[in-house]
């Protein structure tokens, strides 16, 4: 299948505003929010219990049937600008979410909602903006709304994620996952199974290290560079590569120096280091038991 | 004295009188059998698929003197030109194509992100829709070429073919037009895929003999294909199906049923290489479908992301080698592979070396497919719990998604996506662009039947263990460097590479620099800030000044030496 990554020279841009302004970086390829809350949050409950799932209320209101032409525009439309990321069907495609059963596209009446997200894209979450006028987008709305919204949307959320054991997972983030050597329950991740609705957000969350969580306060990347004279500067890390390192110090200043053979000597820092380090080991039955603990923690 | 200059002169003014003559006689098929230093002729340069070029005018020593000859931006679709625009006097005007009147709008598809084809020191260049002749010695655009969409996915365009004055390319709507091209004027259209069942066409179609080369992709479950047509008329002269036509031919024992196997998927979207003595044309095909559940297919599901080899005159499988049996996570084996007459084990051989997306390199006997050897070229691979008797990574059925997620590298895009390799023969290396990624694959659809295309799953991208630049030795499958692309943030995509005479390795790095590379070490030896590089470098002589072509989104930039 082909895949490229369209969007990230768009979000280099937008992640370059979003650091002057001091936020965390931005990230590609994240579930929306809207598309999974599919499922209402399991109430509270002891862990390792299996998660208590409520049936979503039937059927959203029925939509009068549209112009069949407009539809056909709009699925036209929607094919050349929007389908590789969210599928030919709409339902979910590489990267993007089905946005059938988007809370946002449910919530839609004729492209008002909608429009305002194509227009503006969703920089936090790696989507560009096109620039599409509103009768354009109002066509792709009709397209979208003609498509039933049941069976599948149901069902898919039926699929439980929360699969691992709780207690195990207790047992791992104190023990050989070493989870408990940073973070502390009733410190920094005090609350996170309430933070997170959504339980594969937590699990990425936990495997990011936030970076790519929907809630994302990831800290950023540190680097000191040491100049020839001695001196060093330090800061957040802005840019680098094999030519240029660039930062933002305590001040708010920008730093900005050539890299010529080993100077200036240049130390990143990676906040976030051991949660991609442990990517390389971490065994799918850990995850899923850390998730199983971590979504009790409410 | 006198009568040497004369001499020189006479020489002169024949060869300006040959080069006159050269210009407007199109491109003989037969030239593109021969490595070629004053033109890019096809997609990869020449057939071989190495990306190497025998220049060493820009060379190591006076790259640092290597600066912007021009720079050229191309405007797609009818809108006016840019300010930034170069155009000819009067502006040429847009040639408009297509079935329909109105077309389905399409924004930010400017990128260009394929082969550029240089012919007579004309540049042939493509995005989705857009076709652009323009002069490779200040960039002035000739003509322009608009085909109206009626849709598809708008992802990207490889490049053009070209055979005598004639050009071909591939539109998302799957027809594949034929542009003169001297006027870009068109010749002929014709439909090469069902819109319908969600075909979309993006391959550079390439020239061999008279057969022009032709694939398709789908991201639904239609089959996939490769066709040959005639480039005179257009007509079809065979079509070769990636998954077998009927229960029973070879290969369908690897499928459970018919209906499996006539959904399978597995689009021929790469361009591929080809052996002139051998008569074989070599490609990866696409993933199998339902790309992420194997259940409705249970089996290697033969031809899906393979390796194959056909009679170009016939169509006829010669041989095949399956990099990924049973696909589940959309890898593709759709790599350019590249033909190496070298020594393997100490004896000469015909080789056929490719990095797959799954992540493992092969070598292979090109003459027969036999397997010669596996390696992974990236370190984070954790799908496969080893590799068969046949050198085929085996999937381990642990890592497909599955409701609780799996977490698996490569993602979906692979170690490496379409981005071509690049073979230098002076090191003896093979360079691949590896993008060392990590993605929890997660089932959402409950009924495994009930998936189908790339449908029924979330995949979270949660990490990454670095973009690199890697080095392989094809003898003993060790890599011999690799380059990180540091960057502050996930960086941006990693471009083909080429490598020249000149001892350098031409790329584009996380952070939108063109860099070259001493191919010896991975050093950086020079570099520019473009701010992103869409396609992979190509390299031409041209009035005894050799080019460097790179492309950025919508614009060319070509690059020379200062003297």
């Amino acid at each position: 299948m082909h895949r490229e990554k369209i969007v990230l020279f768009t979000l280099l841009g937008l992640g370059l505003a979003a650091l002057v302004a001091g936020q965390p970086s931005v990230s590609a390829l994240v579930q929306e929010p809207g598309a999974t809350q599919e499922s209402p949050p399991a109430p509270a409950q002891p862990p390792g219990s299996p998660p208590v799932r409520v049936a979503r209320p039937p059927a959203y209101p029925v939509r009068t049937p549209a112009d069949p032409a407009v539809v056909a525009r709009g699925r036209q439309i929607f094919s050349a600008n929007c389908s590789f990321c969210h599928g030919s069907d709409a339902r979910g495609g590489e990267g993007g979410p089905n946005l059938v059963r988007s809370q946002l596209v449910m919530d839609d009446n004729n492209g008002e909602l909608i429009a305002t997200v194509v227009q503006n894209g969703r920089p936090d979450k790696g989507m560009p903006k096109f620039d599409l006028t509103t009768a354009e987008i109002a066509s792709i709305a009709t397209f979208i709304h003609s498509m039933p919204v049941g069976g599948r949307a149901e069902t898919t959320g039926m699929v439980d994620p929360l699969v691992g054991d709780a207690k195990a997972g207790e047992a791992y983030f104190i023990g050989a996952g070493k989870c408990a050597t940073c973070h502390s329950v009733s410190g920094d991740l005090a609350g996170i199974g309430a933070k997170y609705t959504d339980v594969r957000a937590l699990q990425g969350a936990i495997l990011s290290g936030e970076r790519r969580g929907e809630l994302s306060e990831a800290p950023r990347k540190t680097v000191t560079v040491t100049l020839r004279s001695g001196q060093t500067v330090e800061g957040k890390l802005y840019q680098i590569d094999d030519f240029v390192v660039s930062l933002m110090d305590a001040n708010g200043n920008y730093h900005s120096y050539t890299r010529q053979g080993d100077y200036p000597k240049v130390v990143i820092r990676d906040p976030m280091q051991a949660h991609l380090d442990m990517l390389r080991t971490l065994s799918d039955d850990n995850i899923h038991n850390l998730t199983a603990y971590l979504v009790t923690l409410k | 004295m006198k009568k040497k200059r004369n001499l020189l002169l006479v020489i002169a003014m024949i060869s300006s009188a040959a080069a006159l003559a050269a210009q407007g006689q199109g491109l003989d098929p037969e030239l593109l059998t021969k490595p070629a230093t004053d033109s890019w002729p096809t997609y990869s340069g020449d057939y071989s698929g190495r990306r190497f070029s025998s220049l060493t005018q820009i060379n190591q020593t006076n790259v640092k003197n290597l600066g912007l000859a021009w720079v050229s931006h191309l405007t797609p679709g009818v809108s006016a030109p840019g300010p930034f625009s170069r155009s000819g006097p009067g502006n040429p005007p847009t040639i408009i194509g297509g079935e329909i009147d109105e077309p389905v709008p399409v924004r930010g598809a400017g990128r260009i992100s394929g082969a550029v084809l240089q012919v007579n020191g004309i540049l042939y260049v493509s995005v989705p829709d857009n076709a652009w002749a323009v002069d490779a010695r200040d960039g002035m655009v000739l003509w322009h070429y608009y085909w109206k969409t009626k849709g598809g996915t708008h992802i990207g365009n490889r490049g053009m073919g070209m055979y005598r004055d004639w050009l071909y390319f591939e539109t998302p709507d799957d027809y594949l037009v034929s542009l003169d091209a001297k006027t870009g004027k068109e010749r002929w259209h014709k439909v090469i895929s069902d819109f319908n069942e969600q075909y979309f066409s993006t391959m550079a179609p390439i020239v061999i003999g008279n057969h022009l080369i032709v694939g398709t992709g789908d991201d639904l479950d239609a089959p996939g294909f490769l066709q040959s047509f005639d480039p005179e008329t257009g007509e079809l002269q065979w079509k070769w199906y990636t998954e077998p036509e009927k229960m029973g031919d070879p290969g369908s024992e690897t499928w459970p049923t018919l209906d499996a196997m006539r959904h399978g998927g597995a689009g021929t979207w790469v361009p591929g290489s080809y052996d002139p003595e051998l008569h074989l044309y070599y490609f990866g095909t696409a993933n199998p479908t339902p790309a992420f559940s194997g259940v409705t297919r249970e089996g290697d599901d033969l031809y899906t992301s393979c390796i194959v080899a056909l009679n170009v005159d016939t169509g006829k499988l010669a041989w095949y080698y399956q990099p990924s049996p049973h696909d589940t996570h959309d890898w593709d084996a759709a790599q350019t592979p590249i033909i190496v007459d070298g020594e393997f084990k100490g004896k000469p051989r015909k080789l056929l070396l490719d990095a797959s997306r799954n992540g493992y390199f092969f070598v292979l006997d090109r003459v027969t497919g036999e397997h010669l050897l596996t390696v992974p070229f990236a370190s984070s691979l954790n799908w496969a719990t080893g590799i068969d008797k046949s050198g085929r990574p085996v999937r381990d059925p642990e890592k497909d998604a599955s409701p609780g997620g799996a977490l698996v590298s490569p993602d979906s895009d692979g170690i490496v996506n379409w981005q071509p390799p690049t073979y230098d023969p002076q090191t003896g290396l093979f360079y691949v662009v590896t993008d060392e990624d990590y993605s929890v694959f997660y089932r959402t659809e409950p009924n495994l039947k009930a998936m189908q295309g790339l449908n029924g799953i979330q995949e979270q991208r949660v990490g990454s263990a670095g973009k690199y630049i890697t080095a392989i030795d094809y003898k003993t499958g060790k890599i011999a460097w690799k380059h990180l692309q540091v960057s502050a943030g996930e960086g941006g995509g990693n471009t083909g590479l080429t490598t020249t005479a000149g001892r350098l390795l031409f790329g584009g790095d996380a952070n939108g620099n063109l860099v070259a590379y001493d191919p010896a070490t991975g050093k950086p030896l020079w570099h520019t800030h473009l701010g992103q590089v869409s396609n992979a470098v190509e390299t031409y002589m041209l009035d005894g000044r050799q080019y460097i072509l790179a492309a950025s989104g919508d614009s060319l930039y070509a690059f020379a030496l200062n003297f």
